[in-house]
């Protein structure tokens, strides 16, 4: 058979697909219509419904908030397309907070930057090559670590809380403005801009998913399978250590504790409300994004509201279970 | 073969003697048709063949009987009994079983265990662990398998998971049995086994729906063959009245020509592109073997001898204990599929699947994953670069997609198949290894694999193919080597190539010094 004539030329992606990828482009413009129309609903609701909502200051303070959750759960969605899962990064966070407060509260405001995001790097190091080398499961490894982690940052303060004061230029870190915002919320953009278009556009972005779609396949396809884990894993380290920075910049107080599960787990939630698979091989840093400040979101509206804020960890859930069955549906849709 | 005669032998099907009806059945899935106005019967006590090409609806016909999908229109009927069927458990509890492509065995579960599974012999919710035992033994006996009911499933062949399932069907006194390629994952003397099986049901008065692309396995076992063609039924025939000829023009709606593409013998002199010397691994003992630039070489042998092992041993994907791996002359140590990859070769590996795509991603990404840095640069991938190059390939390979973004998971298998031959293109190896280049690919798309093979060997690549189907080494290699338990035992050139003296060499245990 040569097929060469019976076959349909395969359209090009900018000039008009077919049918099937027509149909494709749909059902990815809708999976990501699936957390922005809401947060879009979201938005008007809240801005009809609470008047100080709309205003300049609230939702510059929602982004300087969410600076280091953005980072975070950036970064944790390269580890979970990759096949992984990233459960030390509270942990991390705190250690990070913890170190970068305690050589600010010295006077070494710089180091404090530098220190604190190597840290962050090298636990994401050990991570990586504990889920590879030992070839222990993501979820198990960074559940073990979390624990020595968070050790170690009580080691730093001796368990103690680091107070720094507003004049020291640490507090300059997060806080100068640009453009009247602060530098927390650019840093966080540019972060998030930077793992987006690394995701999407880049070598290492096709790698990743191909290591977390079918690890096997990619191996066997050339895919250092290895190497591109264990790097987003130091990726999702390092954004806890930045993370860890900018909040300990922003709050001028660092505490062992600060971050923890609630902080892995919230990260986690953003990422999943944003339709990245929690089985990996697919997601997007932009949905991400969008799914960490519709959590903020609804945490704002309650507040300003004045809802009772259990009800807010109740929509939550059950936001959470929404987005996974959607995903769910979305897969065996293709199958 | 079997008749109606026999519907009074002991352990019979529940409801001996009547024929499953199918009668108008249509469905769409999404609009697209799958099946059309299809009608057939199925006698009692014999063996019906549903054969076609990938997508011609074999598999939808045999998921509606089942009760997987159910039909949009037309009825089904066992006897008098019109079937109202919503889910496999309707089916199940009218006597009609499946065996499926994909094995549907519990890995952690004891053989006993997955032959009762979900019909466990108990007693207030306890397991009677030996009254399942005394069961077992008794089918075991029945059906002449030997397996120790204690032995862990997922521990088990690919042969012997299947006769668990083909057990578990039987302990559930099946009156009809659907068989989804049975043979597909089979060495040649585990096929002739199951062969008899299939008689033997036939022949205590159960009918067995077979769904096969081995043709000569279906003439040689059906009474009866259905051709499909889009989703229609072309014809049932007797399968006495049939021949490969006449099945595959049903199925293709013209005739194939020859099966294989003319053999081009590669020049006297061409260089030696990969020299594997006493390569020993996990599987492999002491394998030597050159495949010169445009040769094709097939490894034959049974299913286990180590044809797959010796084929990730040279790619470097398995631990190498022992011996060399020279490409063009260079050696090749370490560093995994990666480096075996950039010193150009290349494997397409035997389960396309599992091993070899990202069955959510697209076209485009699939074709391009071994070779973004032709497409990218310090990292960027370049979109219209790789629009360009995977456009490219795909039209070499023949490759029929809607669209450079389909996700292959909607693509046929045959075109899945190509979509590695065209990530393997693309990567522009010297050796190229295909392990089980056409497993589960229909007729049109095999002959379609062979002319690609052939025109990359005549591009001047060296081929290795592994096949188990011995007609394929045969037909497409220019030298043929055998294993056996590790080791390459023979090697078959020219006249002397052919099916009685590989298999023998396959099967023999005196062969080991011959050859070679």
């Amino acid at each position: 058979m040569t097929a060469t004539e019976q076959r349909e030329t395969p359209a090009g992606e900018g000039s008009g697909p077919g049918a099937g990828g027509a149909m494709v482009g749909l059902l990815k413009s809708w999976r990501l219509a699936g957390i922005f129309i809401p947060f879009v609903i979201l938005f008007v609701v809240l801005s009809i419904t609470s008047g100080p909502f709309l205003h300049t200051a609230n939702l510059i303070n929602i982004l300087d908030q969410q600076a280091s959750y953005l980072d975070i759960a950036a970064a944790g969605t390269l580890v979970l397309v990759a096949g992984g899962i990233d459960l030390s990064v509270g942990a991390t966070y705190g250690l990070t907070t913890v170190i970068a407060g305690e050589l600010a509260l010295h006077g070494q405001p710089v180091l404090a930057v530098i220190v604190a995001v190597a840290a962050g790097l090298v636990v994401g190091l050990v991570n990586g090559l504990i889920v590879t080398v030992l070839r222990i499961n993501p979820l198990i490894a960074t559940l073990a670590t979390s624990f020595v982690i968070a050790g170690a940052a009580l080691k730093v303060t001796s368990g103690n809380l680091v107070v720094l004061s507003a004049t020291s230029s640490f507090f300059k870190f997060a806080n100068a403005q640009f453009l009247t915002i602060p530098s927390a919320v650019w840093m966080s953009a540019i972060f998030v801009a930077v793992l987006a278009l690394l995701l999407a556009r880049t070598t290492f972005g096709r790698h990743v998913v191909a290591a977390g779609g079918n690890a096997e396949a990619a191996r066997l396809a050339g895919v250092r399978v290895n190497l591109i884990r264990v790097v987003t894993f130091v990726i999702s380290g390092g954004a806890a250590g930045l993370g860890g920075v900018i909040d300990t910049s922003r709050l001028l107080s660092a505490q062992a504790g600060s971050g923890g599960s609630q902080l892995a787990f919230t990260v986690l939630a953003g990422i999943v409300v944003g339709g990245t698979s929690i089985a990996g091989g697919e997601g997007s840093v932009v949905r991400t994004a969008i799914g960490v400040l519709f959590i903020a979101l609804i945490g704002n509206g309650f507040n300003l509201l004045g809802v009772d804020p259990l009800y807010q960890q109740i929509v939550l859930g059950l936001l959470l279970i929404a987005a996974v069955a959607l995903d769910v549906w979305a897969r065996r849709r293709r199958r | 073969m079997a008749t109606r005669a026999l519907e009074d032998t002991p352990g019979a099907a529940r409801t001996p003697g009547d024929d499953l009806v199918v009668a108008g059945v249509s469905k769409r899935f999404g609009g697209v048709p799958a099946l059309t106005d299809v009608s057939l019967t199925v006698r009692a006590g014999t063996v019906h063949a549903l054969v076609g090409e990938n997508g011609a609806g074999k598999s939808t016909l045999g998921k509606i009987i089942s009760g997987v999908v159910t039909p949009d229109e037309g009825t089904i009927q066992l006897g008098r009994d019109v079937l109202t069927l919503r889910s496999p458990r309707d089916a199940l509890a009218k006597g009609i079983v499946t065996i499926a492509q994909e094995l549907a065995i519990v890995p952690g579960l004891t053989v006993a265990e997955n032959v009762y599974l979900g019909a466990e012999a108990h007693r207030a919710g306890f397991v009677r662990r030996a009254e399942a035992r005394r069961r077992f033994r008794e089918l075991a006996e029945r059906v002449g398998f030997r397996l120790s009911p204690d032995w862990l499933a997922g521990q088990l062949t690919t042969a012997d998971q299947q006769k668990v399932e083909i057990m578990r069907a039987l302990s559930r006194d099946a009156a009809i049995v659907i068989m989804d390629e049975p043979t597909a994952a089979l060495a040649e003397h585990e096929t002739a086994a199951l062969h008899a099986i299939i008689r033997s049901l036939a022949g205590a008065g159960k009918s067995v729906i077979l769904v096969s692309h081995f043709l000569s396995e279906v003439l040689a076992l059906a009474d009866e063959i259905t051709t499909l063609r889009d989703g229609r039924v072309i014809r049932t025939v007797p399968a006495a009245e049939a021949t490969e000829e006449t099945l595959i023009e049903g199925m293709l709606g013209r005739s194939l020509g020859t099966a294989f593409p003319v053999k081009t013998p590669p020049a006297t002199d061409a260089e030696v592109v990969l020299s594997v010397e006493g390569l020993t691994a996990s599987g492999v003992r002491d394998c030597s073997l050159e495949v010169r630039k445009g040769e094709i070489v097939g490894l034959a042998g049974l299913v286990g001898a180590g044809r797959s092992e010796l084929a990730r041993a040279i790619f470097r994907d398995a631990r190498v204990q022992r011996g060399t791996v020279r490409l063009a002359g260079a050696t090749l140590s370490g560093g995994g599929p990666h480096r075996a990859l950039q010193r150009g070769l290349a494997l397409i590996p035997e389960s396309r699947k599992e091993m070899g795509l990202l069955v959510g991603r697209s076209v485009k990404e699939n074709v391009s994953l071994s070779r973004l840095d032709l497409v990218s640069r310090l990292g960027w991938v370049s979109k219209a670069r790789e629009r360009r190059a995977v456009t490219s390939v795909l039209e070499r390979t023949t490759v029929r997609a809607a669209s450079l973004r389909q996700p292959v998971a909607m693509l046929s298998g045959g075109n899945q198949q190509k979509i590695l031959f065209a990530r393997a293109v693309m990567c522009a190896p010297r050796v190229l290894i295909a392990d089980e280049p056409t497993r589960g690919v229909d007729v049109g798309s095999k002959r379609a694999i062979y002319d690609l093979i052939v025109e990359m060997a005549r591009d001047g690549m060296g081929v290795v193919v592994i096949s188990s189907e011995l007609e394929e080494v045969l037909g497409l290699s220019h030298r043929v080597l055998v294993m056996r338990q590790g080791r390459i035992v023979a090697e078959f050139e020219g006249d002397d190539m052919n099916q009685q003296a590989v298999l023998a060499a396959a099967f023999s245990e005196t062969s080991e010094h011959q050859g070679v």
